[in-house]
């Protein structure tokens, strides 16, 4: 088990690999779907309006050298305060078309999901420095506990499950699928199961 | 049948239930699996999670999976019995469940965006209604979540890209192939639940129904239960494993069924079920109600 305090650095980042498993500790941001739409629209197709500027300085603060975590909680508020309840990760090829976008211009060191990203996200990886942490889909209670506090919540607007949650976690488990070096599990469990899959399917009379 | 005002309550209870309880069946085929894999291996941690997950979950009484899903209700009612209030009770439930935090917000109107923040719109929840000769009602409900969902696949038979005619040879390839496809995207070991025949809608249907068997029951119809062993003997040869990190258990459980099809049809539809298998069933009988 290898200990990662975020904001993380290229040397920290450049020193994880492929099957390491990790626990981050620190403070991230949720994004998903929407998120990500927000800020390619905002952000990265054009300079920030005046509008958007205010998040646009909340972001670059939350994502440099920091990790977004693909999720959409399911959140408890109790006394005017917020807590997460569930909270493991959601499906990150959605994203694909749009992370190293979003890597390259927030100087984002990592992405936490599940399933693994494509191509574009591992040439990103590689080219600035970030890796992609596999957390264990479905685990959702077993990971709310290591998110400490919800300091803040920004876009509300689109829904619970796709606003961008500013959160405090310690020790949060996840597995090093892509790193920095241009490896994949994703890439490798493919080709060698589609190997597999060929000398199967000629088995099948 | 008269259902009292207290039925919301129960069917609060029977969707928290569901959502913050894994079946047994679905306990001891992980556990199985967690010994298959190699000791300490990405696939095996990872399996261990999932478990200590499951028990946590039960105890604190919190969603196994954030994604509570689609809300997908099957109710068998019996004769002379009116669904229209059984219906509004079921959404009035949906929502208290929802403002508990059983339920995870989940339904987003397609055009606009906006997510609806009590799980109820358009065709949400999903209820199917079936009227059955039991004097008994049945409620089974299945928490279907996103991830799973994308990854199932119709298949149209003939297929040449897998080398797949129409007879039973062509249909596990194609399965095969769904579950090569998924790889670990669909929360990885999951279930295949397997429509043959039947129009592209009735295909799906029967698929997704195969969730409610138990995994250790065995099919009746001989060809159908040879078509589930050797294609989830197969697909565990696959190599994707737990998560997709590499490993033995790429499924936990193939179940099939078919319906007659037009002869110019030949569907193979595979619906894709994490291994947060959460399925319930609610029985109302003389007016006692038992969750199972």
């Amino acid at each position: 088990m290898i200990r990662l305090s975020l904001p993380a650095t290229d040397a920290e980042i450049a020193a994880l690999k492929v099957g390491d498993q990790v626990w981050l500790s620190g403070t991230i941001i949720t994004g998903r779907d929407a998120a990500h739409h927000y800020m390619i629209e905002n952000f990265i197709k054009r300079e920030p309006p005046e509008s958007e500027r205010q998040m646009y300085e909340i972001l670059r603060c939350a994502l440099a050298g920091n990790v977004i975590y693909h999720c959409g909680p399911v959140v408890a508020k109790e006394n005017g305060k917020y807590r997460f309840v569930a909270a493991g990760p959601t499906t990150s090829i959605r994203e694909e078309p749009y992370e190293h976008l979003v890597i390259e211009k927030f100087n984002v060191k990592g992405v936490i999901g599940k399933g693994g990203m494509g191509a574009k996200t591992l040439e990103a990886c590689r080219k600035f420095k970030a890796a992609y942490f596999h957390a264990i889909g479905g685990a959702a209670t077993y990971i709310a506990q290591s998110v400490k506090e919800v300091i803040d919540v920004y876009k509300l607007d689109l829904g619970v499950p796709e606003a961008m949650w500013l959160i405090r976690v310690e020790d949060f488990p996840a597995v090093v699928t892509m790193d920095s070096h241009g490896g994949s599990l994703h890439a490798e469990v493919e080709a060698r199961s589609k190997q597999k899959l060929e000398e199967l399917l000629s088995t099948i009379k | 049948m008269h259902l009292n005002d207290n039925f919301k309550d129960d069917l609060v209870e029977f969707i928290r239930r569901t959502s913050v309880e894994l079946p047994d069946d679905v306990i001891i085929s992980l556990t199985r699996a967690t010994q298959a894999e190699q000791p300490a291996s990405a696939a095996a941690s990872a399996l261990q999670t999932i478990l200590q997950n499951v028990q946590m979950s039960k105890l604190g009484t919190t969603p196994i999976c954030q994604d509570t899903g689609t809300l997908i209700f099957y109710v068998d009612y019996p004769a002379a019995m009116s669904t229209i209030p059984l219906r509004k009770m079921i959404e009035a439930a949906v929502v208290e469940a929802t403002a508990k935090s059983f339920l995870r917000p989940n339904a987003v109107d397609s055009l606009t965006g906006k997510n609806s923040g009590n799980n109820t719109g358009r065709e949400f929840p999903v209820v199917h209604f079936e009227e059955w000769q039991e004097p008994q009602l049945r409620v089974r409900l299945m928490l279907k979540g996103g991830g799973c969902e994308n990854v199932g696949a119709q298949y149209s038979l003939p297929n040449t890209k897998l080398g797949a005619d129409r007879d039973i040879a062509g249909i596990k390839k194609v399965i095969l192939d769904a579950a090569f496809q998924a790889q670990g995207k669909g929360c990885a070991p999951g279930i295949l639940g397997v429509g043959i025949g039947g129009d592209r809608e009735t295909s799906y249907m029967i698929s997704k129904k195969q969730f409610f068997r138990r995994l250790d029951d065995r099919n009746a119809n001989p060809v159908l239960a040879e078509i589930e062993d050797e294609v989830l003997a197969k697909a565990n040869q696959l190599g994707i494993g737990p998560m997709g990190f590499g490993g033995k258990t790429t499924l936990l459980g193939v179940k099939a069924d078919w319906a007659h099809r037009l002869p110019a049809s030949f569907f193979v539809s595979v619906s894709y079920m994490c291994w947060a298998d959460r399925r319930r069933t609610l029985i109302v009988r003389d007016g006692k109600v038992e969750i199972h």
